[in-house]
């Protein structure tokens, strides 16, 4: 690291203020992503970062905005050094700023380390293969897009859809089976409401686990530019917690796409070339630049899951937020708003969904010898049923054959009692079971992507012959 | 990005400020120079010293670059791992190739022997892999002195007569392609033990083929299966701008995994080049010109050399990234009119060719891309510019992903230009129908969709029973045919012989089922056969000849049906 001067300068030069940037003139020795104290004049003090620099010009983002900033009175101090956070065990249980200043009333942090929050990107040779099975409790989840520690989920939800009863409820149950190890939530809110961000403090507050999360609160009405460092700093404490202290820390980032409109808004404010529908051609990057602050290293105990939440403008899947989403994360949950208004509860449609890491974290020793083979008998089923429904629509039930009407039935059975399940805690047993039950629905010769000596030993028909009588167990 | 140079050629490598981040020039304007740095530049400040090294970016190429992983600009990653922890830090800088370790040298050429570029100097064992020590292109003379034994890739081991020394390694530019003698016709398949690339729509050794599809089509997957099992003797893995994950999923794996063909671990044939996609852009840019170089390097030896680029749109993005903060007049998308260009000449270091240097050695370079389209939309530029230089085209399809039918490839949009230049290997090598058989399949495949149309108007059982004969024999090809796990054991390899007799089972069923019609038969008498789970079963037969005798089977139990009255 290079040594920093003790000097440091006030600058009386800012000669231009446009949305949330400043550009001051003249500034000597200021470097790129370097923090800048600006003092208004009734004495305020705000805090920006230096996001350009050329021969005349520093232009600094500043992060509460720059309304009453004025040209003449205000005087900008560069302080010489990258956007950092203190960061310490005790922020569990705490609330704070989208920098990290707390907001909850409490007394400062003492810090055990004060870090740069833009973090450096891991190694790909000291990353360990997430491998350990987290079990959510929801089937939709489990049975059929495995998360695993140390992945990237997100959820791709719809505006009214129910993520954050989803999220919270993943939070609340997951769990990996046969360990006793500490856990902590990073739970990142950007620009969300109050009442979004009351609905997690609550549930969090009944189940007990409020002293095992850390919040970072950049609601609505706060500065934009807050934003763009919130989900930084969460993910600067969580790699602090999960990599000094080894625990498995799980970060909830809601809303992506509201970040994304802050990146938009600053690179509008720069005057940058846009890319599609405005969003900077780096967003990609950019957002690489969170998600991938996911995983395990060799070595530690600790680990790192992300489960962002985005709400897709109008349920488009192919919009740039979810779709650069979706090819950095490792896989997606997507709701939809069919499934809702059928009755779904979570609302999952399984067909877009995907876990990328699944087969790391299934089969023997880790979930169950079929699990691969259902799941993927469950999609292929479950997609053929949702074709014929469309074919129903068309020419009527009535000319399908005898075959077509029990995957027709099928599909519904999949979406009443394998998706809906409220706020059960299901095993990964009971979840398979459910599907074999659904299985049973089907002949035996369909089920082509299941191993032939899985069908004997799980099928409830299989079992009812060899005498024993298939498990039952709650749920099912 | 900097300035304030003057005497400095395009494409210099310089080091930047007190951290020494090492950067390239990418534009020259009067005394200034503008220069893309590899790292992040955060901490930059204005005036901060810049020093040319002179040279253009090039790879170290050696013995000792089988089974590691390097960054985008050749960092072995290991290393930086011991130098700087579980996270890279900034400025560090290690050579591409291990300097304290001694390899085994054996010369091949002896005192007196006149040399040209591309001969072979000796011999190096690197696991099981004879690394061919050559020339480097533009040297000759004649040998004054050749020495065997054990030595660092520094030390040399020939001495020419006009007084240059060769030592084992050699460095090479990355943007100029190495030169070859000459570049020959495909004519020889690339077998990767998938059914839908090798039977349907195969690539040819030197040949070009992309994949583009939306996120979750299996593009990763795909090009992970490629690297698995494509009878190559070198593969180079790039992981451009993609997952961490994904290439600890590499990593892991490949040291266990075990080629079919030589039954030695696949790592040590596998080259792998991670630059995740929060790593530095700039990195991202050259880390796919890195790849191609050494994948030049072993096709001067007389290796063919699978080149895997995951994915070749996080470098056209990083491109227009670059061309965005130069201020260029963009093109389509944002992305500088350059992209075509620069494309095309990457897909074009492709190809099988004879190499340099006496003896006449055939080398080849076959190059997969994955393309990621945004919101999986195939008009977008990457898709369509890459589209015009390549022969294979395999299209994943977000639909057949959502019902798992994996890999993905949409049979009716996939092509090949290769057919023609493999059959004759595929009629000496499987069979004479072979071409016959896949025209027929990819008719009934054709045939299906427009009857799929009917059907979602009118209902099936408007059709006639010739008709819902071949959405049987389809439902068959896609399931039991195109769709292939890469994660079965049995199954995520299939023997190009098993895969012409699958075919084969398939289309006799047809055959058959429309002779049996003709006679009289029913469709629903040929229906209640239980053959559609025997054929179903087919891929985790474990022998050939198991296959084989399906045919039979097929046969005789179709054609023992008798009209019912």
């Amino acid at each position: 690291m290079k040594d920093t001067s003790l000097l440091t300068k006030e600058y009386r030069t800012i000669d231009y203020v446009s949305g949330p940037l400043i550009f001051v003139n003249g500034v000597l020795g200021a470097s790129y992503g370097e923090i800048v104290k600006i003092t208004l004049k009734d004495g305020e003090v705000r805090t920006g970062q230096v996001l350009d620099i050329s021969e005349e010009h520093a232009v600094v983002q500043v992060f509460e905005g720059t309304r009453g900033i004025d040209l003449v009175g205000t005087t900008a101090r560069f302080i010489g050094e990258p956007a950092r956070i203190n960061v310490s065990k005790d922020m569990l249980g705490r609330i704070f700023t989208g920098v990290g200043t707390a907001r909850d009333g409490g007394p400062d942090i003492i810090p055990e380390a004060m870090l740069d929050i833009a973090g450096t990107p891991i190694n790909p040779s000291a990353r360990d293969k997430p491998a350990d099975f987290i079990q959510t409790g929801m089937s939709a989840i489990d049975g059929l897009n495995t998360l695993v520690r140390g992945q990237k989920l997100p959820i791709f939800s719809g505006s009214g859809l129910p993520a954050s009863k989803l999220a919270a409820q993943i939070a609340r149950q997951a769990k990996v089976r046969g360990e006793g190890e500490e856990f902590a939530v990073v739970f990142v809110a950007m620009g969300i409401t109050h009442k979004e961000a009351s609905f997690f403090m609550q549930d969090f507050e009944r189940t007990g686990a409020l002293d095992r999360v850390v919040f970072f609160m950049n609601l609505a009405d706060d500065p934009t530019v807050e934003r763009l460092a919130a989900p930084r700093c969460g993910l600067t404490v969580a790699e602090f917690l999960a990599f000094t202290h080894n625990l498995h820390v799980l970060v909830i980032l809601t809303d992506m796409i509201n970040y994304c409109e802050a990146l938009r808004e600053i690179s509008t404010a720069r005057e940058e070339v846009p890319g599609r529908r405005g969003y900077p051609g780096y967003m990609y990057t950019d957002l690489a630049s969170i998600y991938e602050r996911a995983g395990r290293l060799k070595g530690k105990t600790g680990s790192i899951t992300q489960i962002p939440i985005l709400t897709m403008p109008d349920d488009d899947i192919t919009h740039p937020v979810p779709d650069l989403t979706g090819y950095i994360t490792e896989g997606q949950i997507v709701l939809s708003r069919d499934i809702f208004r059928r009755g779904g509860d979570p609302p999952v449609d399984a067909l877009p969904c995907l876990s990328r890491l699944m087969n790391l974290g299934i089969g023997p020793g880790k979930t169950r010898e079929d699990h691969r083979g259902v799941a993927d008998q469950l999609y292929a089923s479950y997609a053929y049923g949702r074709d014929l429904r469309r074919l129903v629509a068309i020419v009527g039930e009535e000319a399908l054959t005898d075959l077509d009407r029990k995957y027709l039935k099928f599909a519904d059975g999949f979406e009443r009692q394998f998706i809906t399940q409220g706020d059960d805690d299901r095993s990964i047993e009971t979840t398979l079971a459910i599907a074999w039950d659904l299985f049973a629905t089907l002949p035996v010769d369909e089920l082509k992507r299941i191993k032939r000596e899985h069908i004997k030993k799980y099928h409830p028909a299989a079992q009812e012959a060899a005498g024993d009588a298939p498990e039952k167990t709650a749920g099912s | 990005m900097a300035k304030g140079m003057k005497g400095s050629k395009m494409y210099d490598v310089v080091k930047v400020g007190t951290e020494a981040l090492r950067g390239e020039i990418i534009r020259l304007e009067g005394d200034e120079a503008v220069i893309q740095v590899y790292e992040d530049t955060t901490g930059l400040t204005l005036g901060e010293a810049v020093e040319n090294t002179e040279t253009p970016l090039s790879v170290e190429l050696g013995p000792g670059l089988l089974a590691s992983i390097y960054d985008g600009v050749q960092r072995p990653l290991p290393v930086l791992l011991k130098l700087s922890g579980d996270f890279i830090g900034r400025g560090i800088t290690a050579p591409g190739l291990d300097r304290e370790k001694k390899w085994e040298f054996v010369p091949v050429a002896k005192n007196g022997d006149m040399l040209g570029p591309g001969d072979v100097i000796g011999t190096v064992k690197e696991f099981q892999f004879e690394h061919r020590v050559l020339v480097p292109p533009k040297v000759s003379g004649k040998v004054t002195g050749i020495r065997a034994g054990s030595f660092t890739v520094e030390e040399i081991v020939c001495v020419l007569d006009n007084k240059i020394q060769l030592p084992m390694m050699q460095s090479w530019p990355v943007r100029i392609p190495r030169p070859h003698v000459k570049k020959l016709d495909p004519l020889l398949p690339l077998i990767t033990g998938q059914r839908v690339f090798d039977c349907m729509f195969p690539v040819t050794k030197g040949g070009t083929a992309m994949i583009p599809g939306g996120f979750g089509t299996g593009k990763t997957v795909s090009e992970q299966t490629l690297a698995k099992w494509s009878d190559t003797q070198i593969v180079v893995y790039i992981g451009c701008g993609e997952r961490g994950n994904e290439m600890t999923d590499v990593l892991e794996e490949f040291p266990e995994l075990v080629d079919p063909r030589t039954k030695l671990p696949l790592i040590e044939r596998t080259i792998l080049i991670a630059n995740t996609s929060n790593m530095p852009v700039a990195a991202r840019e050259a880390s796919i010109y890195t790849g191609i170089t050494i994948a030049e390097y072993f096709r001067d030896m007389g290796y063919d050399v699978a080149l895997l680029a995951d994915s070749t749109s996080r470098w056209g993005e990083a491109l227009r990234e670059v061309s965005g903060r130069l201020e260029e007049m963009p093109g389509e998308e944002g992305y500088p009119a350059y992209l075509a260009t620069r494309l095309s000449a990457f897909y074009e270091r492709a190809g099988r060719v004879i190499c340099l240097g006496a003896g006449e050695r055939n080398g080849s370079i076959t190059v997969v891309g994955a393309v990621s389209p945004p919101g999986g939309d195939f008009s977008e530029p990457i898709t369509q510019n890459t589209l015009r230089v390549v022969g294979t085209f395999w299209a994943l399809d977000t639909n057949l992903a959502y019902r798992r039918h994996f890999p993905s490839v949409n049979w009716i949009k996939s092509y090949s230009l290769y057919l023609d230049c493999i059959s004759e290997w595929y009629d000496k090598n499987i069979a004479r129908d072979w071409r016959e058989l896949r025209e027929k399949a990819m008719y009934l495949l054709q045939k299906e969709v427009e009857l799929q149309e009917i059907v979602q108007l009118v209902g099936p059982d408007a059709l006639p029973d010739s008709e819902k004969a071949i959405l049987d024999v389809t439902r068959m090809i896609r399931e039991d045919f195109l769709q292939q796990s890469a994660y079965s054991d049995t199954d995520s390899f299939c023997p190009i012989e098993k895969q012409y007799l699958m075919l084969k089972v398939i289309m006799t069923y047809y055959e058959q089922a429309n002779l049996a019609m003709n006679r009289g038969v029913s469709l629903r008498q040929v229906q209640v056969l239980p053959l559609k789970a025997t054929i179903g079963r087919m891929k985790d037969a474990g022998e050939t000849d198991e296959v084989r005798k399906m045919i039979d089977e097929v046969t005789a139990s179709i054609s023992g049906l008798e009209v019912e009255k």
